[in-house]
This record gives structure tokens, sequence and C-alpha cells, in this order.
């Protein structure tokens, strides 16, 4: 046969492809306008604050744009020994212009982000400056405070003059860029995000592992009940569902709080002493146990909606052709039930990694995850752009997770329900 | 070397599954060694019920089952050594053809060479070699169920129970299957108990069937002794085609009965009539009765032909017939019976032994 095939052509003398093409256009149109306003939503609510967090995390305009001239004469200075004259005036001269606009305070608050120690001098230097004389204003700066004379404030600025930075980034584990540029780790004791990581991945991986123990066996019941059993068991899996998780999350205050009905239990069966009562709120376990129950649905439906869809006589085969009751189970059942698993897993995991109300409640000093301390920048410290970047961290993670995923288990493999 | 009659006994099993209605009564049924048995019966019969005591899925309510002499209600399923086909073949979907066929022989603790030479020797019996290595996904239905079928022979157990087995194939399909069980069945001689609902499928297919109905066996026998000596009315109407009469016994000596209809008397076989004043539904197939009848029948009727149904090799004949506007003849297809035509008033004949005087409807 020829490479060349002929061209198929309708009754009408129109080539087929054309003609298909001009049938599905409408279709296709059609389909197209149903998402339409699905897609606008997505991209007005999803993609535009997402793209927005991922350059606040990594602008560091603001210092750039407050001292154009600065920057411009430090390109020439290697930061060995103090900046020439030159440096100075022109920082004078951009000192004084915000000092118009009034917006040498957020320079102060800025600068000191990168320096402690900034605050004060800028402060006295703006008192200063009012009284200076026209040249020599390394000098005269250099009088106002012995830190203006310290080079590795200077240093400090010149870290400054890029318009976009990935400080926030290293800080978020524990790492910063010393004055000779080397990536290096923060103090021992000042070491807080990477504990909060390391507590985030735990956490999100015992309550998945928890999750998992007690779902596997009630979907179990769920899928193979009669039907008007397993329907009441399944409205007593999907009730907490309907229940505000805050009012759930209290109600986990109420029962596990030191003098709550748990501990009374206990003391009452002289499982503890009453003056002994066990600690179950405000560190780990009050989160494992919250964020357990809180999440165990979404490991159950996946599982329910696999096992659902498993024979029974897959299991009698496996019975009847010598498997005991457990080898039957092992090699049949289980391997069939992996996609629900995976499902759930992932479901659960990702939720967990990112879970802020619970553990900011019931968590305590101990229990609190990386989300609760994204919320504290954004709430008060209001360093927004350090909070985008943990955000963008945990985003990533998430999709390294969801990658890994696919690698080992294939996303084709899910199945949600 | 005898044959063990009582391969199989059920003795005295009753069934229930909520304790009120006993699906299965007073059930008391041998089978013996090397045996095609089929039960037999529509759904809810109790016939799939008796199979899952049998394998083990199901618990008798009363009563006890031997398999080869032993008791074997209390002993677990994957102890009683059973092969078993599943109406939905019940392959696992994750493991390949060979995985499959493996797993009994895996349990068992094989070694590996002599469960491939096992595994080999099955594909080929139902000549699926080269399949190996498929998935149970990536086979037609047919050969689907060729390696269930595979699968529980592998492990060369003494009893394989077929539960519907060919229900999912199409028609052509399922008559081949069912000869190809039939062969293997006869070559390697294993006992097999099967269940359809499938009277055909039954009669090509057994040694003996078991016909059940309302929890009971109805008749045990031969497929031809089932077909030609139905023992009640149940039997005959569920078993190929049949004509009835309902009438009372009105004489009844030297091994015929008459029997009264509503217009005419008839000759009959008396089967399950005791007396005169019985009520009796009498039952003759389609094939006994004849269109111009020699003089010899000891039954001539005239009958009107009501409809004709033409089937290719042979002429389906609905007649009013002694009141009865369903009676069916098959007449085949030859140049002697050209004058039946609808509305045409014809003889009609056969012998009182074809007909058999059952019990009443």
């Amino acid at each position: 046969m020829s490479s060349k095939t002929k061209q198929i052509l309708t009754t009408d003398g129109i080539p087929l492809e054309v003609s298909l093409k001009k049938a599905e256009k409408k279709n296709k149109i059609k389909a197209f306008l149903l998402v339409a306003p699905l897609l606008l939503f997505i991209i007005i609510t999803y993609v535009f604050p997402i793209g927005d967090m991922l350059m606040r995390s990594v602008d560091d305009k603001m210092v750039t744009e407050m001292l154009p001239k600065t920057f411009k004469s430090m390109e020439k200075w290697d930061g060995q020994d103090l900046p020439p004259e030159e440096v100075f005036e022109a920082f004078y001269f951009d000192f004084q212009k915000l000092i118009e606009d009034e917006r040498e305070g957020k320079l102060s608050t800025q600068l000191n982000y990168t320096k402690n120690g900034f605050k004060s001098i800028i402060k006295k230097l703006r008192r200063k400056s009012k009284s200076f004389e026209e040249g020599n204003y390394k000098e005269q700066i250099m009088s106002v405070h012995r830190r203006w004379a310290d080079v590795e404030y200077w240093r400090a600025i010149k870290r400054r003059a890029p318009a976009y930075t990935y400080q926030k980034y290293l800080k978020g584990i524990d790492m910063y860029e010393n004055e000779k540029g080397e990536i290096i780790n923060v103090p021992e004791d000042r070491r807080v995000h990477r504990i909060l990581w390391m507590r985030t991945l735990e956490i999100a991986f015992f309550v998945t592992v928890f999750c998992f123990l007690m779902a596997y066996p009630i979907a179990h019941l769920l899928a193979t009940l009669p039907m008007k059993y397993s329907n009441l068991l399944m409205i007593c899996v999907l009730l907490p569902f309907w229940t505000s998780l805050l009012v759930r999350t209290a109600s986990w205050m109420i029962l596990l709080q030191q003098q709550g009905i748990v501990n009374d239990f206990f003391v009452m069966i002289g499982l503890v002493s009453d003056d002994n009562r066990l600690e179950m709120m405000f560190n780990k376990t009050g989160s494992y146990v919250a964020m357990t129950q809180i999440l165990l649905p979404f490991m159950v439906l996946p599982l329910y909606s696999v096992m659902k869809t498993i024979s029974p006589s897959l299991m009698r085969a496996g019975k009847s052709l010598g498997g005991t009751p457990f080898v039957a189970f092992w090699k049949v059942y289980f391997p069939l039930t992996i996609p629900g698993i995976g499902a759930g897993c992932l479901l659960v995991f990702i939720l967990a990694i990112g879970y802020y109300i619970t553990p900011a409640l019931v968590g305590g000093a101990s229990g609190t995850l990386i989300s609760n301390q994204i919320a504290f920048h954004m709430k008060s410290t209001l360093d927004w752009s350090f909070a985008s970047a943990m955000g963008l961290m945990l985003l990533s993670g998430v999709l390294v997770i969801y990658w890994l995923y696919n690698k080992l288990v294939g996303i084709d493999n899910i199945k949600l329900g | 070397m005898s044959v063990n009659k009582e391969f199989v006994k059920f003795d005295k099993v009753d069934k229930s599954y909520d304790g009120k209605v006993l699906v299965v009564k007073d059930l008391q049924l041998d089978i013996a060694e090397g045996e095609f048995i089929t039960m037999l019966g529509p759904s809810g019969s109790g016939k799939t019920t008796c199979l899952m005591m049998l394998a083990g899925f199901e618990t008798p309510t009363n009563g006890e089952i031997y398999l080869d002499g032993n008791a074997i209600s209390s002993i677990p399923p994957h102890k009683r050594g059973i092969g078993m086909v599943f109406q939905n073949y019940a392959l696992f979907p994750h493991m390949t053809v060979y995985e499959n066929l493996a797993f009994p022989l895996r349990v068992r603790k094989f070694p590996k060479d002599e469960a491939d030479k096992k595994i080999d020797k099955a594909l080929s019996m139902v000549s699926l070699q080269g399949f190996a290595q498929r998935m149970p996904g990536q086979l037609s239905g047919g050969q689907q169920q060729r390696v269930a079928v595979a699968r529980s022979l592998v492990f060369d157990p003494q009893l394989v129970l077929m539960d519907e087995p060919l229900g999912a194939l199409d028609k052509n399909l399922r008559e081949s299957m069912q000869y190809e069980i039939k062969h293997i069945h006869e070559s390697i001689g294993v006992t097999v108990v099967y269940v359809t609902h499938d009277q055909s499928e039954a009669l090509t297919m057994s040694n003996r069937i078991a016909v059940f109905n309302d929890g009971k066996v109805q008749q045990l026998s031969s497929p031809d002794e089932l077909y030609e000596k139905p023992v009640n009315s149940f039997v005959a109407e569920f078993i190929g085609e049949n004509n009835t009469f309902a009438g009372e016994v009105s004489d009844i000596s030297g091994g015929k009965c008459k029997v009264k209809l509503a217009s005419a008397d008839i000759l009959a076989n008396p089967i399950s009539v005791k007396g005169k004043g019985d009520r009796t539904t009498v039952s003759l197939r389609p094939e006994r009765a004849l269109i111009n009848p020699s003089d010899k029948m000891d039954n001539i009727h005239k009958g009107k032909i009501e409809e004709v149904i033409y089937h290719g090799d042979h002429t389906r004949v609905r007649i009013n017939l002694l009141g009865n506007s369903e009676f069916i003849l098959k007449v085949p297809n030859s140049s002697s019976n050209l004058d039946i035509k609808l509305g045409n008033e014809i003889k009609i004949g056969w012998n009182s032994e074809d007909a058999r005087a059952l019990d009443p409807k």
C-alpha cells in the first residue's frame, strides 16, 4: 500500500475530516461554555491568589525602591571595608526623600528583619539628619551612632538590593544567608521551623495510620452488611461530617481535659489516681485523637467504595481453593482494596498536613503544626511574605507527595468513589 | 474396584435462613463417586443452598452431610478440598492466569516444578496453553470460564462443584462449553455436582439429575427417565414441553385408567392415581401425539388448528383439543403434512401408555 491515503469525502463532497470537525465544533463550544463559569471561578479564586502568594514570597522590591540611589552607588562597593563617600551621600538623599514621604518607619522595619538594631539608629538618624550640613556625609552619618560606622550594617543594607529574594524560604527551614553569602543554619536554640515541619509530617503520618487501622474494618463491615444495617452504620460514619468542625473539636476538649469525662472515667475505674490525671490535651495526644476522629470519614468512604465492588465470591473462591481465611484475605481481598487504601491515605495525609483549627485548639504548644505557624505570621507578625513562603513550601510538599505516590502506586489506581 | 455409591451423602438436611421458612426440607441425596449429578430447579428452589452447604459456606440447620464417609459440617471450607466454579467465575482479577491456577497449589505447598506441571496440564485440558501470563480482564467470557474450570481442577480434588457456571455465556458458547465440561468429566473421572436452572444443560451433561422445587428433590433419575417418565406434574411441566388435561379418574383397571374430562373421556397411564374419583393431571409430550394416526392408538380425538408457527425443521401447531386450547404438536417438516392450515379440523391420536396421569396441579 502506498503511504498516501486517499482522502475520504462525504456524500456532499466535503473532506470527511473537515466535516467531522465542523460537526464536533458545536458540541465542543457547548461543553466549554458549561465549564466556563467554574474555570473562571477557579482562575479568580485559586490561580491568582496562588500566583500572588508566590510573588509575595520572593518579592523584595520595597527596600529596592526606597533606596534606589544607594543601591546604584553600592554596585561598585566590594563590601570589605566601609563604603565610600558617594554611598553615604546617596543614602542621605534617599533617606531625605523617605522622610518627606514619611516612609522611613517602613524602611526601619524592613531593615530590622535583615539585621536587628536598625530601628533605633534610623530613628536617631532621622532626628539628627535635619541639622546635617552639605558635604562629607560619611563623617556626619557615622557620628550619629557607632553602628552606622559598622561595616556589618552596610552589608546588611546591600543584601536588600535585589528585587527578589529566597531569604524567606531559607528562614522557613531555619537557615539564612550570612554576610559573606554563605547559607548556614541558625543557632540551635532558635530553630523552630524544622521542628514544626517534622512534627507536621509525623502527626500527619500517624493520623493517616490510625485512620487506616480504624477505617478498614468499618469499611469492610459497611460493604458486607445487609443494606438495612449498612445504611445505619453509614449514617453513623457521616454524622460527624454534618456537625461543625468547631463543635467537634470543642467536644473533644470537654472529653480530654484534665477534669474531663475521659479522665473522670479513668479515675473511677482506678486506672489513674485522682491527683495524677492524664494530660491528653494541649499536647500531641490531643492533636492525634481529634484529628483522627475528624479525618476518619475521608478514609472510610474511598475504602468503602472500593470494597463495595469486590465480589464476595472472590473470598469464597480463595477459601474453596484451600486458602485459610487469612490467606484468602491477604492474597485476594487486600490487594484488591489497595486503590481505596491509596486514595484514603493520600486524602487524609494531605488534609492532615495542612490542618489548622483542631491543632490550634487542642494541640497546645507541642501539638501545633506548620499551618498554625503560617497563621501566626499572617495575623501577628504581619510578615506575609514569610507566611506565603511557608505556604508555598507546604504546597510543594504536598505536590511532591502526590508525585511520589504516582510513581509508587500510580494515580490511575486511585479510586475516590 | 467397587464404586462408592455414597461418596457424598445428604442425610436429612434442613436449612433455614430466618427461622421461619425452610429453604431445604429433609434432603436425602446420595451421590456416587465419579458421577456427574445436576441439581436442577427454578430460582429459590434450594439448589444453590445445597451446593453452598456442601462447599462449606452455609451450615445445615439440621442433619449432616458426609463426604467419603466423613461428616463435614464442622470442617471449614478451605479444609474440605472441594473444587468450585462460581457463577461469575470469581477469578482473582489482580493475578495472571498462571497465578490464579497456582493459588490452590501454593497454599498446599507444592514444589514449584510440580506445580508448573500441574498448571500446564490443567491449561491444556481447557485448551488455553499460552494464556498463562494474561490477566483475567484480557480474556473473553468463555476463556475466563475455562480458566475457572481449570483452577477448580488443578489441585486434583475428588469433588468439583459448579454453580451455574455457564449462565453468563451466549447460547453457542454455552453449548460448546457444555460438551467441553462433559468431556473433561469423562476423561478425569472426577465427581461433579452441577447447579443450573437450564434444563437442556442438565439433560445434555448429567448422569443423573435431581429436580428441586420448594426445598425438596422432586425426582432423582437419569435424563431420559426424567423426560420420559416424570413422576409428578412439576417435573413434567419443568422438563421439556408438556400438554396437560385436568380431569377425574372414572375407572382404573389393567394398567390403564379412564379420565373424565369436561367434554370426553381419555385413556391414560396411572402413575400417581390410586382409584376412582381421584383428581389428576394427565401429561403428554408433544412429540408423542400424531396427526392422522393409525387406528391402533387407543386415544383418537378431533381438534381445530388455532395457530401454526414455522420453525424450519419442524412446525409447531397449536390445537384446541378437548377443551384445551394450548395443546401443542410438533410436526416434522415433510411433504406429507401439507394440510396443516389454520382453522382445519384434524385427527390427533396417542397411546394411553404415553399419557401419564399424575398428581393434580
